[in-house]
């Protein structure tokens, strides 16, 4: 087995671009389901609204930052109307409202109706430029990074990333330790109490939502712009999934959880993914009882088992304190 | 009392690998009929003919990279192609026209070759070509509503087998089962198996251990995972986040080793439609509805006049008084979730014999299940049979208005704003409400 090729696999990845956008939608759904109790399980219609909004600006001529404002304005344009209906009502509506919401809008983006402006099925490419122009590393150039060796196009996305990361948790902080925040977690521990104190609580679970809608959506703007692609089904309902996995992982209801979760579970998700295509390559029993294609997806099923794994077991997550946890036992 | 936290502990995780082992034994059965390791470009070839899939043989597929050629395929008697890659790459798929059936066309007919598409490391890459029937003659439009209204009680009829189980597991014990949606492909995946890849039973004898097993699989996770976590009292939006990562793990297993190309029951398919008071109809949908119905008939006789199924209604309605009156109420929830899954399994070989047997069929029909039982308000029975055939005939007609592949959203769309609107369902039960 290559653990050395796993590891470094699994290192890249922790540190990637993805991860950063991970983090950084972590954060949104951090904010709606650790801190204020909301079941989000539409999250990714956010992150496609950020990444549509973007791609579909500049496409109409805009410029790519007025893009990325598009999609953070769709994104709470849709935490509005997602949010007025539902909130008043049980946790388990929100949840279905959101999922269905979630889809509905990807088989919307993805159908022949709309491929005059969001590309139906093929997507849209190559909006990203003005992003690029700014690069202040050589594109095609190779950079060291200790164990790791990333291209300057990258990098400079690694670095934009990461920042972002590293800003928005600290305002995040600020944020969760003013009277607002506090108020939040209130609501989550028990609403009714907030609500016979005199606070607005439906007014501040619609601002929770908003604003955690806000940063999927810009989440869902790195991630195309990375990728120089937006496509429908990269915004299937797993990736909410793989969210509650990263937020849950690093400790719902915590301040550097979602950034934590973010990096461990990328880490986590090629590490296994390069041991699994290795040892189903080499290890002859296992490649009897597994194809090729069968031993990338073996990831998945522990992303799963993990997440039931978490909850019973570890449902603080790594950061979070047992008292305080948002969910479990 | 550590040691009894210890103990259920233990207990939850033996079930949970015991339940992976029943899982994987189906999957490795399946996985014996071979799938190529590496990438590969593959699809399915069906046109639809009064929402029926039926394949198209014999058209020829070549895939090429920057020009030129790496392979090409014809479609077998289901439909299915498949081209083996060297590896992970960019690619652009063509559909030979000259080898369409004299009626067959493409809708799109601009859509002949697929140029850009992305294949992924290890990536077993879907294509579709959209097939339909080249504007030769447009039935009237009273026969195409009404055979249309025909496909949405069939769809309505699988919806309600469904998610009688998914509402009734709520109405017991309150969780919003996401994993429900996994029994459904597994009662079809496990008929497929008996049915096509290993001993070659008749479909309607290999349907008939896939319920059975429908009914374990349910029962067994009641025992083995839920029980336990009620136990531990474990919050009820938590236990909807585990059923999420059950069904994630179960939707990929499956994935893993049944593959992710769909595949059709070779009994039954391409049925030719025969016309009735000439509207026309497949028989196997009027089987399904009927069959259906009479199942669902006998889930309401059931509830209401067995002794079982009054101890069901008393728990769902208030389970400690329910139990203080001396009923086991941890035995009716087994009972619940075994019938639930039975049901769950027998929507899923009915929904294989008139779409395909795919990884992600039951994830497909969740939200529409989720829809139903909304829409017949949530917990009550008859309230979701309405539900179901309520979104199984809007979800079919909406192709009068709508693109086809936007059909699903239209049931979506009903979901939320009945939510919005009047979320204790149409068949009101108002104390639900909160």
């Amino acid at each position: 087995m290559d653990l050395i090729a796993a590891l470094g696999s699994g290192l890249s990845a922790a540190i990637g671009p993805v991860a950063a956008a991970y983090a950084i939608s972590a954060l949104g759904l951090n904010l709606q389901f650790g801190y204020t109790g909301l079941l989000n399980f539409g999250h990714v219609a956010f992150m496609l609204m950020g990444a549509y909004g973007t791609a579909m600006t500049v496409e109409a001529g805009g410029s790519l930052w007025l893009g990325i404002v598009v999609g953070i304005l769709a994104a709470v344009g849709l935490g509005l109307v997602l949010g007025l209906p539902t909130l008043r009502q049980r946790a388990e509506y929100l949840a279905i409202t959101t999922i269905a919401a979630a889809e509905v809008l990807r088989l919307v983006v993805r159908s022949s109706w709309a491929t005059e402006v969001t590309g139906g099925v093929f997507g849209l490419q190559g909006f990203a430029d003005e992003f690029f122009a700014l690069n202040p590393f050589t594109s095609s150039a190779t950079y060291d990074l200790g164990p790791i060796a990333v291209t300057g196009r990258r990098l400079w996305v690694v670095v934009v990333g990461w920042t972002l990361v590293v800003v928005l948790t600290l305002v995040m902080r600020k944020v969760i330790q003013s009277p607002w925040g506090r108020l939040l977690r209130a609501i989550r521990e028990d609403e009714d109490t907030a609500r016979s104190v005199g606070k607005n609580v439906f007014a501040r679970k619609l601002q929770a939502l908003t604003l955690g809608g806000a940063l999927g959506a810009l989440a869902g703007a790195l991630l195309a712009i990375e990728q120089q692609n937006v496509n429908p089904d990269s915004f299937r309902p797993e990736i909410t999934f793989i969210l509650y996995v990263v937020v849950i992982l690093g400790g719902a209801g915590t301040i550097w959880g979602p950034v934590i979760g973010a990096i461990t579970f990328q880490f986590l998700f090629f590490f296994v993914d390069t041991l699994m295509r290795d040892t189903q390559a080499n290890v002859a029993w296992v490649g009897a009882v597994i194809s090729a294609a069968g031993a990338a997806q073996v990831r998945f099923v522990l992303v799963g088992l993990g997440l039931v794994a978490l909850l019973i077991f570890r449902p603080q997550g790594l950061l979070g304190s047992r008292k305080e946890a948002v969910v479990g036992a | 009392m550590r040691t009894r936290i210890g103990s259920v502990l233990g207990k939850t995780v033996f079930g949970l690998l015991a339940l992976l082992t029943v899982t994987l034994a189906a999957a490795v059965a399946a996985s014996a009929q071979g799938e190529e390791p590496g990438e590969s470009i593959g699809g399915t070839l069906f046109q639809r003919i009064d929402g029926e899939r039926v394949p198209v043989e014999g058209v020829v597929i070549v895939v090429s990279q920057d020009g030129t050629e790496i392979g090409s395929a014809t479609s077998d008697a289901e439909g299915t192609w498949l081209v083996q890659l060297p590896g992970p790459g960019s690619y652009s798929v063509r559909l030979d026209e000259s080898t369409l059936p004299e009626d067959v066309g493409l809708t799109d007919p601009d859509r002949t070759e697929l140029p850009d598409i992305n294949v992924t490391s290890g990536q077993d890459r879907q294509v579709i070509f959209q097939l339909g029937e080249s504007a030769l003659e447009q039935p009237g439009t009273f026969t195409r509503v009404a055979a249309l209204f025909v496909v949405g009680l069939k769809l309505g009829a699988i919806i309600a087998l469904c998610a009688i189980g998914l509402s009734l597991i709520f109405a017991v014990t309150g969780l919003v089962n996401f994993a429900h949606a996994e029994l459904v492909t597994l009662g079809a995946v496990i008929a497929y198996l008996l049915h096509a890849a290993g001993p070659h039973w008749p479909l309607v004898a290999a349907a008939v251990p896939a319920v059975i097993a429908g009914a374990f699989l349910g029962w067994g996770q009641e025992k083995v995972l839920w029980k336990p976590l009620r136990r531990r009292r474990m919050g009820l939006l938590s236990m909807m986040v585990v059923s999420i990562g059950v069904g994630f793990a179960l939707r990929f297993l499956i994935l893993i080793f049944y593959g992710g190309r769909p595949r059709a029951y070779p009994d039954f398919a391409g049925q030719a439609a025969t016309p009735i008071l000439g509207i026309p109809v497949v028989p196997k949908q009027l089987v399904t509805i009927g069959v259906a119905v009479a199942v669902l008939g006998a889930v309401g006789l059931f509830l209401q006049k067995t002794q079982a199924g009054t101890a069901l209604r008393a728990v769902r309605d208030d389970s400690a008084l329910a139990e203080s009156s001396g009923i086991d109420a941890q035995r009716v929830i087994a009972l619940t979730w075994a019938m639930g899954g039975a049901l769950a399994a027998m929507g899923g070989v009915f929904f294989g014999l008139t779409e395909s047997v795919q990884w992600d069929m039951g994830f497909q029909l969740l939200l529409l299940m989720f829809a139903a039982v909304i829409l017949g308000g949530i917990g009550t029975t008859y309230g979701t049979m309405a539900g179901a055939f309520i979104v199984g005939v809007a979800v079919e007609m909406s192709v009068l208005f709508v693109p086809s592949e936007l059909k699903t959203a239209v049931g979506l769309v009903l979901l939320i704003i009945v939510l919005i609107f009047r979320p204790q369902g149409l068949l009101a039960v108002r104390e639900r409400i909160s």
